[in-house]
């Protein structure tokens, strides 16, 4: 009960936010709530499964040019495209999943990395259709919903896609699958002993992951207007594990606190300096001597221990 | 003639040049509480590693009722009915001892997972301490989770690796009166060190030495053969 009370008045702050904050900082957290929902589906593969994947920018391109491909080639319009880089991003996971599920550790790691470093070359061999490194332009935001600037489209859409996969995220993990999945992070051997297929129940977590990526990724096309192989490189693959590092691995609120905190060290960071990525190191090296946790995890550890 | 509900045919598994487990024929009937005895080395974890499926076969034929098991992967069986607990306690130890039970329960057909898994704590008498974290358990507490996870499953067959080992006497009374309990519904075939409790429990006890069978029988017919005084029971280093 509480923790409904505690995700749904989170829900309710965020939406406050977005309608109150003068129109640059309603942009950014725009762009940090779909960015939330991509740290969301990596936390459920890495913070609760434990499977450390480098590959996830395969995943988040993958609703990218999902979406992308059949609203500039078919003319689909943008919603239904959605959709379609959705499935396209759990269809991509659950593939390499295949594959890749068949090592652990670090080798997974490598394999998971080297998956999206072959889609990143992909997509740059087939320039002509991708766009390869100029990426494609998208129709602009103010025609994803009829009535609505622009600015008023992509809150709306970022804020129901983020409030449907936080609350998805907190019925999963809370759930028989959920408790499965942290079993298979916890002691792989003791799980195949009570029956559980660790490669079934890794498998399922790593496609659930991909789906939550490739909305995030077919969002972040279809709200910002542009498709690019820039988002299949490496740096996507990293990001979603440092935010949720930083808010806290495991914890249902925790991508969206290490999201918002890494997005404004950046933004705060660049108005001093070019070498924002500087203090992104400092903050990280910090927290994994302080508080390795994380935000939130530190938090439940030392005083709200029932936190999902 | 009791019905076999486990049973193993020239079974054998070797490590390089170990024969672990040499041809061994092996029968559990439905409803005894079977041990299995013999010095250390004798290859008895290693063979109920080979009925659990945690070791591959090398060869030989395993059957579980009328089925043949021998290829079928661990998690497979599992579900088929032969729980194991470790002989190393192996429970989820950041989890709630809650979340441990229930991760078994909620493997069987369960309309109410909250009251089965109470039911399941409370058959070990770990009922208070469901919130607990599992790791914070005293060794006998989490020796007797070990076990109710296994129970919690409903197995047919319950295989338990050393499960007194660490226990201090009073909790070996407690078990079992527990593993006692457990019969005829389920079978059990213990693998145990402590004479006292094998020899008090068993209705039949197989030893193995040296990775082949050496008798079967009832505990007076254990004790009375001249090839297991001699190999195990009666040697000057026999273990208690």
């Amino acid at each position: 009960m509480r923790n409904w009370i505690l995700h749904l008045g989170t829900l309710a702050l965020v939406a406050v936010l977005l309608v109150t904050l003068p129109p640059y900082h309603a942009t950014n957290l725009a762009r940090i709530l779909v960015l939330v929902v991509f740290a969301i589906g990596y936390n459920l593969a890495f913070g609760y499964t434990g499977l450390l994947s480098l590959g996830h920018a395969l995943f988040f391109a993958a609703g990218v040019y999902g979406a992308a491909l059949p609203v500039t080639y078919l003319g689909l319009p943008q919603l239904p495209a959605l959709i379609a880089g959705l499935a396209a991003g759990g269809v991509m996971a659950a593939l390499v999943g295949l594959l890749a599920l068949r090592t652990a550790g670090v080798s997974f790691m490598i394999v998971t990395l080297m998956f999206a470093q072959a889609g990143y070359l992909t997509l740059l061999y087939f320039n002509p259709v991708t766009g390869g490194d100029e990426g494609l332009v998208l129709p602009d935001a103010a025609t994803l919903l009829p009535g609505l600037s622009a600015d008023a489209a992509r809150a709306t859409i970022a804020f129901a896609l983020f409030a449907t996969a936080l609350i998805a995220a907190l019925v999963i993990v809370q759930s028989r699958l959920g408790r499965t999945m942290v079993a298979m992070r916890e002691n792989e051997e003791r799980s195949r002993m009570l029956g559980y297929n660790p490669f079934a129940v890794k498998l399922a977590a790593l496609a659930l992951s991909g789906l939550f990526s490739g909305a995030a990724g077919a969002a972040y096309a279809l709200l910002f207007g542009y498709a690019g192989a820039s988002f299949a490189t490496i740096q996507y693959s990293i990001l979603p594990m440092l935010w949720v590092l930083m808010g806290g691995a495991g914890t249902v609120l925790g991508p969206l606190i290490g999201t918002a905190a890494m997005f404004y060290l950046v933004d705060i960071a660049g108005s001093y300096t070019t070498a924002t990525l500087l203090f992104v190191g400092v903050a990280l090296v910090l927290l994994i001597l302080f508080a390795p946790k994380g935000i939130l995890g530190t938090i439940r550890e030392r005083w709200l221990t029932w936190l999902p | 003639m009791a019905s076999v509900i486990l049973s193993a045919r020239a079974l054998t598994r070797h490590f390089g040049g170990l024969r672990a487990v040499d041809g061994v024929d092996f029968d559990l009937h439905t409803g005894e509480i079977h041990a299995l005895i013999g010095p250390n080395g004798a290859g008895k974890t290693t063979f109920v590693g080979l009925l659990s499926g945690r070791i591959p076969t090398q060869s030989g034929t395993i059957m579980l009722g009328g089925d043949e098991i021998t290829r079928l992967a661990a998690h497979v069986r599992v579900r088929k009915g032969i729980a194991y607990t470790f002989q190393i306690t192996s429970v989820y130890p950041r989890l709630s001892v809650f979340d441990n039970v229930a991760l078994a329960v909620q493997q069987t057909a369960t309309r109410d997972l909250r009251a089965d898994v109470t039911a399941a704590l409370a058959r070990v008498n770990l009922a208070d301490r469901a919130e607990q974290t599992a790791g914070t358990l005293s060794y006998g507490h989490q020796r007797l989770l070990e076990v109710g996870m296994g129970l919690a499953l409903r197995p047919r067959v319950l295989i338990l690796d050393e499960p007194t080992q660490g226990l201090a006497s009073g909790e070996i009374a407690g078990f079992k009166a527990l593993v006692r309990s457990l019969v005829p519904e389920t079978t059990v075939l213990l693998i145990e060190h402590n004479m006292d409790v094998v020899m008090d429990l068993a209705t039949r006890i197989t030893v193995l030495a040296a990775g082949r069978h050496l008798a079967t029988g009832t505990p007076a017919e254990i004790r009375a053969n001249h090839a297991v005084q001699d190999a195990y029971l009666g040697g000057h280093d026999a273990e208690t």
